[in-house]
């Protein structure tokens, strides 16, 4: 958040009721979210026996090992492939998706009706959503039975399944949702006496698109941009199952590391990745101050 | 995703001028287009889905694809009798159990959370800022911090402690961010009037923001509930020696390779309908019993 103006001098009772409020919340975070990161901070820096005991010496080896390795820079390529792919159809459809709800559809019921057919799918185990993919992709799935019946292919394909476009065909389900709710929030609050205006003032269609309908609905962007770049970033069982191990991301070689008891070089690449994907999120914090934008 | 069940009818409500670009009569290319989009997305979420459903009502002869084989309950008797497809029950018991808690704990501290930060207080960037590192931190990074650091400490890893922080770090800022949205919509000016009246703090919130919050606590708990149930990352390091429902999924995907896959999606759907529809059903009780109250 930027140094907003402080509201003159915050007296001490303010101070401490608001402690007092997310005191509860804080009492989670420090066990579980901050003290692990340390743990893993520290972890990165210690040796191994190699049989997962560590040795608490100071040493930057895992670090070495980790940024001198091709394969690293190959893993992150991999990872930003599938989160760019995956950020931009899934920012593509969730955009038009609410847009179209907020804006197409005059009966309000329906839109709500309609919104939520978009979210009943994800209340299943995304996990179960996404091997669902195999009855249509497989070899003998029901895409290449049906190209192979209308004569378009002599062979199955095989890139329908286990391979790097049914990794981003399964993040786009799954996360889309992750776009279209805020989206759709913050879509929904525009006040559509603007619009009128514009019109009335002789905006075309795409000029109310891009001078007020997204730069309005930028906080929702915003939000789902971060859910699914850091989900994206953060996954490894959809990139292991979708692309039938064939391809790796920077997660699933941490949890490979993870399996064979390297965990000075795993906690070293979890190092690395945390600090690109604070990175990232603060750039977009940098640009859209999502708390005053939701609380405003 | 959930939280927008709550928040829609007011978020949607200023769309009741209608006044956007399609005037009355004929619709613009926009809308036919924009439908086809949406049309297109929906068959893309639900299709899938629908097929294993199918697919898991086949009879012994059934596989993983296409065509149907024969109709039964064959897989969904085998889902919960093999000992081959692991112990569905037990991981399922434990997780409806985590489930329930994590969403308890979720929505009295996001609650309280909401509450504190509706005021600015020294500090608060910081608590917000670790709210949002714990929600885009790499699940599986975190779940293995807190393994090592429980393992440091001499404790036992269990779903009811270990996984529980877990899941809780995770739950916890989706919950706030919803209760931003929440409490955004809270008109001050009944808090007020209660204090006016001479309520106290305690009596303000339980008397007057309670049951004027109550859908989107409900939309918190809901969330809560199908984040908990559906968690994976954040799990596999820290559930210690009995395994959550995603967790056994998980191991099912990697050995099982039977329609007894499908069963499980199919029986982890209708569990999921069942606590939406008991979640929704409620948020209408409330709503109606209060518009009642209202008239009498």
């Amino acid at each position: 958040m930027q140094p907003s103006p402080k509201p003159a001098q915050t007296p001490p009772r303010a101070n401490l009721a608001g402690w007092l409020y997310v005191s509860p919340l804080v009492l989670v975070l420090v066990p579980f979210f901050v003290a692990p990161i340390l743990v893993v901070l520290a972890a990165s820096f210690f040796s191994t026996d190699g049989f997962g005991g560590l040795t608490p010496e100071f040493t930057l080896a895992s670090y070495v090992d980790v940024l001198h390795s091709a394969l690293t820079l190959k893993l992150y390529l991999a990872t930003i492939k599938f989160t760019v792919l995956t950020w931009v159809f899934t920012l593509i459809i969730g955009f038009f998706v609410a847009y179209f709800l907020v804006f197409h559809v005059r009966n309000q019921l329906l839109a709500i009706g309609l919104f939520l057919l978009c979210t009943v799918p994800f209340w299943t185990s995304n996990i179960i959503r996404m091997i669902s993919w195999i009855p249509l992709l497989g070899k003998e799935g029901l895409i290449n039975q049906a190209l192979l019946a209308l004569g378009v292919i002599h062979q199955p394909l095989e890139v329908l399944l286990f391979s790097d476009l049914a990794v981003v065909i399964a993040y786009v389900h799954q996360l889309t949702i992750f776009m279209i709710v805020p989206i759709f929030n913050s879509m929904a609050r525009i006040d559509k006496k603007l619009i009128e205006a514009a019109i009335d003032a002789g905006a075309s269609r795409f000029d109310i698109l891009r001078l007020i309908v997204v730069p309005m609905s930028k906080s929702g962007i915003a939000l789902g941009t971060i859910f699914v770049v850091s989900i994206v970033m953060g996954d490894f069982f959809v990139v292991k199952v979708m692309s039938g191990g064939g391809s790796a991301s920077v997660v699933s070689a941490f949890y490979e590391d993870v399996g064979v008891l390297q965990y000075p070089t795993a906690a070293a690449s979890a190092v690395l990745l945390t600090l690109v994907l604070v990175g990232i999120v603060s750039l977009i914090l940098r640009t859209v101050d999502i708390r005053q934008e939701i609380t405003r | 995703m959930s939280a927008v069940l709550a928040d829609v009818p007011e978020a949607v409500a200023p769309a009741a001028t209608k006044a956007i670009a399609p005037r009355k009569g004929g619709r613009p290319w926009t809308f036919y287009v924009l439908a086809t989009l949406f049309g297109l997305y929906v068959i893309a979420l639900y299709g899938p889905m629908f097929c294993i459903y199918i697919l898991s009502f086949q009879d012994i002869r059934g596989g993983l694809v296409f065509p149907m084989k024969g109709h039964s309950l064959h897989w969904f008797v085998d889902l919960f009798t093999q000992v081959r497809t692991g112990d569905v029950k037990g991981s399922f018991d434990r997780s409806i159990k985590l489930a329930v808690i994590v969403t308890v704990i979720t929505v009295v501290v996001s609650f309280l959370a909401g509450l504190g930060f509706r005021k600015r207080f020294r500090g608060d960037t910081v608590v917000f800022y670790m709210m949002i590192g714990s929600l885009v931190a790499p699940g599986l990074v975190l779940g293995l911090g807190t393994g090592l650091l429980f393992q440091a400490l001499g404790l036992n890893a269990s779903w009811y402690t270990s996984a529980l922080g877990s899941q809780l770090s995770w739950t916890l800022p989706f919950g706030v961010l919803v209760m931003f949205a929440v409490m955004s919509r809270f008109n001050h000016v009944w808090e007020e009037a209660a204090y006016d009246l001479g309520a106290s703090r305690w009596q303000s919130i339980r008397l007057v923001m309670i049951p004027v919050l109550a859908p989107g606590l409900v939309a918190v708990a809901l969330f809560g509930f199908t984040l908990s149930y559906d968690e994976f990352a954040r799990s596999l390091q820290t559930a210690g020696s009995l395994n959550t429902l995603p967790l056994e999924i998980w191991s099912m995907t990697l050995n099982v390779t039977s329609p007894s896959l499908y069963a499980l999606g199919t029986v982890t759907t209708i569990v999921s309908f069942v606590v939406i529809g008991a979640s929704l059903g409620s948020i209408v009780l409330i709503q109606k019993k209060r518009g009642s109250q209202a008239k009498g």
